[in-house]
């Protein structure tokens, strides 16, 4: 069976794709997790982008790879974990997490298998020419036939921001700050008082007393 | 359509190979010498003070999530913009709306002072 290019392509990126997953979980150090999920969004957006979706791939780069994924690395490489901690709790929780995978495996089994799923159920979709846009395809869809889960995304975005904000905001009353405002508005006369006094008379050379105090305390 | 992605192709190859080729070349042809030293953590001469991970405040990842929000936003603008001419009013006031409904969470996380920093 020779392969088309484009099939070499498919399984060399869901190589990669399948060890860069191997390795979130399996890399030790959390930073090294971050960066291998950062390969396996690339080669991701590579298998969407040969299924011809090109908006949702260079989405997928542009947001997870660009802005999630750097929260992410942020988080770790900035959050005070403890290794030692987290593992201690391994083996109690181990039967309970490979029932969650076994339950997850199953579902996806049950959908992606080959009695739902698979080229003898879905037919392949045909290979468009080169002036075909998939945004434009994807822009014309979303905004009429889709709309009203447009408008629930827009609400679940709303629900978010609410949510982050009502789970993160926390108010620090001792800390000092500045307004610019008032700083701007500021006049001399608020904090500069002219005094005008007699010239001070200087003491004798044999009274003087060791320097610093004459001048502060007369001010 | 996939022909249009060949250069994009090309650079991830050149891309990677440019990356690979000088650490491999280096793992093979330079001298090895290890030593502990080598790897141990160096503060200015002086032993390391501190692990360099520490507790930090939440609110950086506030400014960090909301931002994400608001680039998922500017996301579904993309390919309503490319269509806008075929879509007509209806799509004009979708957007509007979608607009309309985040702005209301920015008015709450401005009135809030969630974007202030103290």
């Amino acid at each position: 069976m020779a392969l088309t290019f484009q099939q070499f392509l498919f399984y060399a990126f869901a190589a990669v794709l399948v060890g860069a997953a191997l390795g979130v979980i399996t890399a030790r150090n959390p930073v090294h997790s971050v960066l291998y999920l950062v390969l396996a969004f690339f080669t991701s957006a590579a298998l969407w982008l040969l299924m011809e979706a090109e908006f949702l791939a260079l989405t997928l780069v542009l947001v997870y790879v660009g802005a999630v994924m750097v929260l992410f690395l942020f988080v770790v490489m900035m959050l005070d974990i403890d290794l030692a901690a987290l593992r201690a709790g391994f083996t109690r929780y181990l039967p309970l997490g490979l029932v969650v995978a076994a339950l997850i495996v199953w579902e996806m089994a049950s959908v992606l298998g080959p009695a739902r799923f698979g080229p003898g159920r879905v037919a392949a979709p045909a290979p468009h020419g080169a002036g075909y846009s998939n945004t434009k395809a994807l822009g014309e869809t979303l905004y009429t036939q889709h709309l009203y889960a447009f408008e629930v995304a827009a609400l679940i975005l709303l629900v978010a921001i609410v949510a982050a904000i009502a789970l993160t905001l926390r108010r620090r009353p001792d800390t000092r700050r500045q307004d610019p405002a008032r700083q701007v508005r500021v006049r001399r006369r608020d904090r500069v008082r002219l005094v005008r006094m007699a010239p001070e008379r200087r003491p004798a050379p044999a009274a003087s007393e060791p320097g610093g105090r004459t001048g502060t305390e007369e001010a | 359509m996939l022909e249009n992605y060949l250069p994009i192709l090309l650079f991830l190859a050149i891309g990677a190979a440019f990356g690979v080729l000088p650490l491999m070349a280096g793992f093979v042809l330079g001298p090895r010498r290890p030593d502990p030293e080598k790897l141990s953590p160096y503060e200015c001469g002086f032993e390391a003070f501190e692990d360099a991970r520490m507790k930090f405040d939440v609110r950086y990842y506030l400014v960090a999530i909301l931002f994400i929000i608001f680039d998922l936003e500017i996301a579904f603008l993309f390919p309503w913009a490319v269509v806008l001419d075929r879509i007509g009013t209806a799509g004009l006031v979708a957007m509007g709306i979608f607009l309309a409904i985040l702005v209301v969470g920015f008015v709450y996380e401005w009135k809030k002072g969630a974007l202030e920093w103290e």
